[in-house]
């Protein structure tokens, strides 16, 4: 199962990015073989639409499961039809090794 | 004939804290009385006071009219000014509502998550296995009813 993971830069040590759309890596992890793949966000600076062009670059990659800090309007609605589970974290404070540990206990 | 039933408000985000004490009261030092903020009206001020949005598109995001929008807010208002001056106690719950989606909140990490498959039940926390956490939807009973619950508990 693929999870993705919004970051703040692109190693294992960054923080959680608090935003989904503009955020400025996401972290794809693999559960079954650990593989970890960063993506830079091409829609950091968008003025418009960030969030519905982020959710189409996940989409693509077949993720089950979204982990970040916000979700927004526009998201919600996109993310419930394509059955990709959201995760509400509002922990800035925490990296992403922090959160692989918390998913693999 | 009976009035046409209220129409459900949309809301993304319940509150983290569910209310207000006041402290320090100047003037008698018997219990705060109640008042009530309903989450549509808490909702209708996290858009318009904190998210900054302009009230048509807060009415939009709550699946609203934009009048009616703005009578929820007013109310809202009222309420805070009203809990301000008099030194009142504030509670918010009830409401006629809905969630955007089924939402859970797990109290072992803090998160918040979704049921993307209605077929499943959720049986554990996806992030971090707990198996304490609950549903959103617990908000939406009517406060009164919540009231006499929790005397009856006493």
């Amino acid at each position: 199962m693929k999870v993705a993971i919004t970051s703040t830069g692109n190693s294992i040590d960054s923080k959680l990015d608090q935003r989904f759309g503009r955020c400025s890596h996401f972290m794809i992890y693999d559960t079954e073989t650990k593989g970890m793949e960063f993506i830079p966000n091409p829609n950091k600076d968008a003025q418009e639409g960030a969030g519905p062009a982020s959710v189409q670059l996940v989409a693509s990659r077949n993720v089950e499961k979204i982990i970040s800090g916000e979700f927004g309007i526009k998201i919600k609605s996109l993310l419930d039809s394509l059955k990709i589970q959201m995760i509400v974290l509002k922990e800035p404070e925490k990296n992403l090794e922090d959160i692989i540990n918390m998913i693999n206990k | 004939m009976s009035p046409r039933p209220v129409k459900l408000r949309k809301i993304s985000d319940p509150p983290i804290i569910s209310g207000f004490k006041p402290y320090g009261n100047k003037k008698s030092n018997s219990k705060p009385v109640i008042t009530f903020l309903n989450l549509e009206e808490y909702e209708a001020l996290r858009l318009c006071d904190y998210m900054m949005f302009d009230q048509l598109q807060a009415s939009s995001a709550m699946n609203v009219s934009r009048p009616t929008l703005t009578r929820i807010y007013a109310r809202a208002r009222k309420k805070i000014a009203e809990a301000f001056v008099l030194g009142k106690q504030i509670i918010i719950e009830g409401g006629k509502i809905y969630f955007d989606s089924e939402w859970y909140n797990c109290k072992s990490c803090g998160c918040v998550f979704n049921n993307p498959d209605k077929q499943k039940i959720i049986a554990e926390c996806p992030l971090c296995r707990a198996k304490n956490f609950t549903n959103y939807s617990e908000f939406t009973h009517e406060p009164e009813e919540s009231l006499k619950r929790k005397r009856n508990k006493k």
